[in-house]
């Protein structure tokens, strides 16, 4: 849907994309370890599970609860199945595994997908959450598979190495996998089934009429959607050497919601600016929160973070990037000369693409 | 930047029956021949298991569909007021399950510090479960029921005013909001009330437990008063909307918001008494769930989980389909928890997967629900 601002980056946002770049890139020998692993390394991989949010809410106008549950089939899957304590333990080979957990959350997208697809808006909201919730209490009650206090001391492939002593392959790691999934959405935008897609998340009664089948449509982006938050799950479990139902409760639901948000949910890039955002004001708030009684306090991290959704969602729908480019508009028009660009703004004016060729993805 | 993306993932509100109704019916041509053999080939199975697991144990059998109709009872408590609130203003109330949650954690915080009677205060009883220690007569069981569940009324309409009222009709925007509340909502909680989990006590005067035909005892709490209360409840709701003047218009504005509030009846009054309603009765189930379960972090999850579930298989907005979604619903909660065990596999932990495949089977035969019907 940015395909139009994407091709006009001007001076001033190359300059910033090569900086952002170059610092991402040295960021083992710029930063501290802790930085790099607690706020870099998170901020990664919690953005991957938002943008998998952001993928599917601003091209197929679908907003998901349910992806924190895939990530965790993921997560879980991949753990039982390589060497660990709790759990099965199938001992395999550490990416065989990965492929093995990756394959489960997008086959259970797809089926989640298949059910939820067929509702719009605010019923497959209540459908995805249910389904996400379902999730956390499967992993809760089955304790087969999820040990009785998680799946610990994961083994990891040899490429991460251990992250306890050396951050850097890991970050090295999530980074290409951030690469990867953004390069890869920005892709699957362009052919003829992102197309498809943009077209039935604005007008699905004429897509329909045009011949798509949207509900094969949405599911299939749905297990896309789950193919990437199971990517986070892999990256959250490498992380943390670990993974236990309460780490994909609900909570951890609208944690990855609330980044969503903060970043917008409508711009990709946003899922990684909320991810940063929410990985410092988690680890750096502590210190600065004013104590109120028992009411605000280094202990009431929740209620700050349920505060600033609050206030975002109130005051600024597009998040931290709408509010930037709100300032940008205006620092223009005080400067008189700029011109308004119209792409910013636009989830309900997506640029005119190119027009579809008859039967590309026709059903 | 405008707030316009909303309306994008809006309901179609003014071409809903072309949108909503074409997707069901004419997505897959197949699915629904397929689906009703499915699911009846489905439920014979289950029907046929549970008649041998009767035919088995016949007191036991009794004795957990009680707690399935008991569960449900309680469950369409909660869920009748989540499908009030959406039925009426399109919002789906992310934050009931804390208000449940908060009603019960009020009464139990009246009950303690104004109903202890003089001497029980050093017994601390250590079992956060056990009826034991205090005791309270009816008035410190019924005084704090009606106050809470006003008080979550009231609170209710504060959130509804405050946060949600202008915001009305971007629905996505609505749920983020309540799903903010209910994060504060819940960090509160746990901040004021712990993470042990507390139970508020039954008067004393009421018995244990009633003996049935059979020679079944079960328990007073949860087969006379929840279930009785779901009874009330039910029937005042039915004939608040079929019989009074209220009633009328939210059925008036279910069906057509726009033309109500367009022939100049007052939509923002109506909305206000309807959220009152719908938060009271989350206070209230949240009493009754207090009493009959316990009240600890997670149980507001738990219950917006069962009130989505109840609403999502009845339909929105659907009084009786949330007294069938909570029947569905407890009933196979019950059933799932204990006959789920096959010769010596035991499989009573993986009873998520017989709710989900509930939900599932009801989704693919009727997308919007068993009564729902496009927005």
């Amino acid at each position: 849907m940015n395909a139009a601002t994407r091709t006009r980056l001007g001076i001033p946002s190359l300059i910033a994309l090569v900086v952002v770049g170059l610092v991402l890139l040295l960021a083992p020998l710029i930063f501290s370890e802790y930085f790099v692993s607690v706020i870099l390394t998170k901020a990664i991989w919690l953005g991957i599970a938002a943008a998998s949010l952001i993928f599917l809410s601003s091209y197929g106008g679908m907003v998901s609860l349910a992806q924190v549950g895939l990530y965790g089939i993921a997560g879980f899957t991949m753990a039982n199945l390589v060497a660990a304590d709790g759990g099965v333990a199938a001992a395999w080979t550490p990416w065989l595994a990965v492929i093995g957990g990756v394959l489960a959350a997008t086959l259970i997208g797809l089926v989640f997908g298949a059910i939820a697809s067929r509702s719009e808006g605010i019923y497959f909201l209540m459908i995805t959450l249910a389904f996400g919730v379902m999730v956390y209490y499967f992993w809760g009650q089955v304790t087969q598979l999820s040990g009785f206090g998680g799946v610990n001391n994961v083994d990891l492939p040899a490429l991460v190495g251990d992250p306890g002593k050396d951050p850097a392959p890991l970050f090295y790691v999530s980074l290409g996998a951030a690469l990867l999934v953004l390069v890869g959405i920005r892709y699957l935008a362009r052919t003829p089934f992102g197309l498809a897609l943009q077209g039935i998340r604005d007008e699905p009664a004429r897509m329909r009429a045009l011949g798509y089948n949207v509900t094969l449509h949405r599911a299939i982006a749905f297990a896309v959607g789950a193919l990437i938050a199971g990517i986070a799950g892999i990256l959250s479990v490498w992380y943390n050497r670990r993974i236990s139902p309460g780490s994909i409760g609900l909570q951890q639901t609208i944690d990855v919601l609330v980044i969503a948000v903060i970043g917008g949910l409508y711009r990709l890039e946003g899922a990684w600016i909320g991810a940063l955002t929410f990985a410092l004001i988690d680890n750096y708030s502590r210190e600065w929160t004013p104590e109120i009684g028992n009411v605000l306090g280094p202990e009431r991290f929740n209620t700050l973070i349920g505060v600033i959704f609050l206030v975002i969602v109130l005051v600024s729908p597009g998040g931290l990037v709408g509010i930037w480019e709100q300032g940008k508009e205006r620092f223009r028009g005080a400067l008189g000369g700029g011109r308004t660009r119209a792409g910013p703004a636009a989830p309900e004016a997506p640029p005119v693409q190119e027009p579809l060729e008859p039967g590309a993805v026709k059903q | 930047m405008s707030f316009q993306y909303v309306s994008s993932m809006r309901l179609p509100l003014r071409r809903p029956r072309a949108a909503t109704a074409s997707s069901t019916a004419e997505a897959l041509p197949g699915t629904h021949h397929w689906g009703r053999v499915l699911g009846g080939a489905a439920a014979a199975a289950v029907l046929g298991w549970l008649a041998v697991k009767a035919a088995g144990n016949g007191k036991q059998f009794v004795t957990v569909t009680l707690n399935g109709l008991t569960l449900a009872a309680l469950y369409f408590v909660v869920a009748s007021g989540f499908t009030l609130i959406f039925g009426l203003m399109r919002v789906v109330n992310m934050a009931h399950g804390s208000l449940y949650l908060l009603g019960g954690y009020l009464a139990f915080e009246m009950q303690e510090s104004w109903f202890q009677k003089e001497g029980g205060g050093l017994d601390l009883s250590l079992s956060a479960g056990g009826s034991s220690g205090t005791e309270y007569d009816l008035i410190g069981w019924l005084v704090p029921l009606v106050l809470a569940s006003l008080l979550i009324g009231v609170l209710g309409v504060a959130i509804q005013q405050l946060f949600l009222r202008w915001n009305q009709g971007q629905d996505l925007r609505q749920a983020l909001i309540t799903i903010a509340i209910s994060v504060i909502l819940a960090d509160q909680m746990l901040a004021h009330f712990g993470g042990i989990a507390k139970d508020i006590k039954t008067p004393a005067s009421w018995p244990e437990t009633v003996t049935l035909p059979g020679d079944i005892t079960y328990g007073f709490f949860r087969l006379v008063i929840v279930t009785g209360s779901a009874l009330v409840i039910g029937l005042l709701l039915w004939l608040m909307i079929k019989r009074t003047r209220f009633g009328l218009i939210v059925r008036a504005g279910v069906d057509d918001r726009q033309m109500v509030s367009a022939i100049g009846i007052n939509i923002p009054l109506v909305f206000a008494g309807a959220f009152f309603i719908g938060a009271m009765l989350a206070g209230f189930g949240g009493v009754l769930g207090g009493t009959m379960i316990a009240l600890e972090p997670g149980e507001d999850t738990s219950f917006l989980l069962a009130s989505l579930i109840v609403v999502i298989i009845g339909g929105m907005g659907s009084l009786g389909g949330a007294a069938i979604g909570a029947l569905a619903l407890g009933l196979v909660d019950a059933y799932a928890d204990v006959y789920l065990v096959f010769g010596d596999t035991n499989l009573t932990n993986y009873s998520i997967l017989v709710t989900f495949a509930l939900l599932v089977g009801v989704l693919a035969v009727r997308p919007l629900g068993l009564f729902g019907r496009p927005a």
